[in-house]
């Protein structure tokens, strides 16, 4: 027994120090290099009208993008866990291809298509228009890049809980939406939540997409990732890790969130 | 096509409607422009642009870079979902949520804290005595912090269903703990561990915001595939770098039809 004690501490010392060397320290390295010129500096990056720009344009982004994949996740994780069909496994290809395609043919697919030399560019033009170098073109790419996400958080909640309920509902004479409202949304209600604020963090964080089809005109179509990118190419190194701690802030919420709602959903089934 | 009897004719009809509408816009016209802009390329064109010695540089180092950090992940990964599962201790659940951590960090805030931690001034830095950043041992480390999450949550999962009387069994007929790891506990996590692993590494061929902070972009040492389309619509060569995207989107392609396989593999055991 006593070598199965060894065998345990040493293990967990291996974690310790692996996510130490790869998670922890880096945290502690930003957070450091974030306040090493004082809190002036640090405060001074963050209220810069440029910074608070950046994280309006942010919000203005999740705005527009969370809604229209909330609707879409719920409306296609249905559509694959409640219907057979063939080209399934298509659909489920087509879902999972932006988790698994550079972030840069992400931004690449929009400028070739609503560009100035893209197969819409023209007639966006004429219309008086602008798609890319725009927000219009930061919300499309940042669609693409999240989309999956609520997809693939409501669907394996709709694949395990199957829809018994449901056919109960409707053979005691509940219509189509009531079925949806009362049964089917309180059982993927955790998902969809975990969905949206895992989505919110990537929105908030999507660098490469967003590079491409921004443009970055500061003060203007740079979000918050592509001013922390500018400031440190302008060897304002400290001010560019003071903004970065604002995008840690958001995946700190998150990661904090998540638990939150493993509670909440642990107590709701016990 | 078989749908569930309680939704209603327009209901059935607005669900696949809309699922497909919103996918053409949203993916399929996107991406079926990078095959008609590289076709507008003569296949000699073609070549000279997506498989130049430039190009192959930057594919053998991220391919190379993601197979290693894929690779410590895995080692490290497996650890420490058995750690995580089998195991009590102080701070677990502390470490068990950082391990999202590298998910909901935008890839630039990762790649500048990096480039700097193990540059020339940072804290790695100094204590090394030497420079990592800017060499294809950063874009390694950097790779892995990226794609740390996935072969740990595709175990977790697994190990934590896992019948323990399976084990016991192995146990009672007289076999070691060290035997009944590798031939009991490790083929039943193999699917689950190959898994992570090729999330692992198809994470690291398409990254592109943390890698250009740590790599320095050096051509012909330091400079990936993806970088490579974005110098090209940086020159407004719109077709040279759908032509490299196009090499990209392919070999995406490929490990999702091997995970899909891999995933039905699984369901079959």
């Amino acid at each position: 027994m006593k070598s199965s004690k060894l065998v345990k501490f040493f293990l967990i010392g291996i974690m310790i120090l692996f996510l130490g060397i790869f998670v922890v320290l880096p945290m502690i390295s930003l957070l450091v290099n974030a306040f090493k010129e004082g809190l002036k500096v640090y405060f001074n990056a963050i209220v810069h009208p440029e910074t608070l720009h950046a994280l309006q344009l942010n919000l203005i982004v999740a705005v527009f993008s969370i809604p229209l994949n909330l609707f879409f996740g719920v409306v296609c994780a249905i559509l694959i866990s409640r219907f057979e069909f063939r080209a399934k496994n298509i659909l489920l290809t087509l879902i999972d291809l932006p988790f698994s395609v550079s972030a840069v043919i992400s931004g690449l697919i929009f400028i070739l298509v609503f560009g100035l030399d893209g197969w819409l560019g023209k007639w966006i033009e004429e219309k008086g228009f602008q798609v890319i170098f725009a927000t219009p073109g930061i919300v499309l790419a940042t669609i693409f890049v999240t989309f999956p996400f609520i997809v693939r958080e409501v669907l394996p909640v709709l694949e395990a809980s199957g829809d018994e309920e449901e056919q109960a509902a409707f053979t005691l004479g509940a219509n189509s939406l009531q079925i949806f409202y009362y049964i089917t949304l309180p059982k993927i209600k955790w998902g969809l939540l975990y969905g949206v604020i895992l989505s919110t963090a990537r929105v908030m964080g999507e660098y490469g997409a967003v590079s491409l089809v921004s443009g970055h005109i500061s003060g203007l179509t740079d979000t918050l990732p592509l001013r922390i990118d500018k400031l440190y190419n302008e060897y304002q190194v400290t001010s560019a890790f003071a903004v970065s701690t604002i995008l840690v802030g958001f995946a700190f919420v998150t990661l904090m969130l998540k638990l939150f709602i493993e509670q909440l959903k642990r107590k709701s089934h016990s | 096509m078989n749908s569930p009897i309680y939704y209603s004719k327009k209901i059935k009809f607005f669900i696949i409607f809309y699922t497909i509408v919103y996918l053409v816009i949203i993916v399929i016209i996107p991406l079926s422009s990078i095959f008609f802009k590289s076709s507008e390329l003569n296949l000699e064109k073609f070549f000279s642009i997506a498989f130049n010695l430039r190009s192959l540089y930057a594919y053998k180092l991220s391919f190379l870079s993601s197979l290693f950090s894929a690779f410590i992940n895995s080692i490290f990964g497996l650890i420490t979902a058995w750690v995580l599962v089998r195991y009590d201790f102080l701070g677990k659940k502390f470490f068990d949520t950082i391990i999202d951590f590298p998910i909901a960090l935008p890839t630039a805030v990762a790649g500048l804290t990096f480039g700097n931690l193990y540059s020339k001034e940072g804290e790695m830095g100094k204590l090394l005595g030497f420079q990592i950043s800017y060499t294809p041992i950063a874009v390694v480390i950097v790779l892995t912090f990226v794609s740390l999450p996935f072969v740990v949550r595709s175990i977790q999962p697994v190990l934590e269903d896992m019948d323990l009387e399976l084990e016991q069994a192995a146990a009672s007929l007289g076999a070691n703990p060290i035997q009944t790891f590798f031939y009991v506990t490790l083929p039943y996590l193999f699917p689950a561990w190959l898994t992570g692993f090729i999330l692992s590494f198809a994470r690291g061929i398409g990254e592109y915001g943390s890698v250009i902070f740590v790599s320095g972009n050096i051509p012909y040492f330091t400079e990936i595939s993806p970088l490579l389309v974005v110098m090209r619509l940086e020159q407004f060569d719109y077709a040279g770098a759908s032509a490299i995207a196009l090499v990209l989107l392919t070999f995406s392609f490929c490990l999702l039809v091997l995970l899909n396989i891999l995933e039905n593999w699984t369901k079959i055991k």
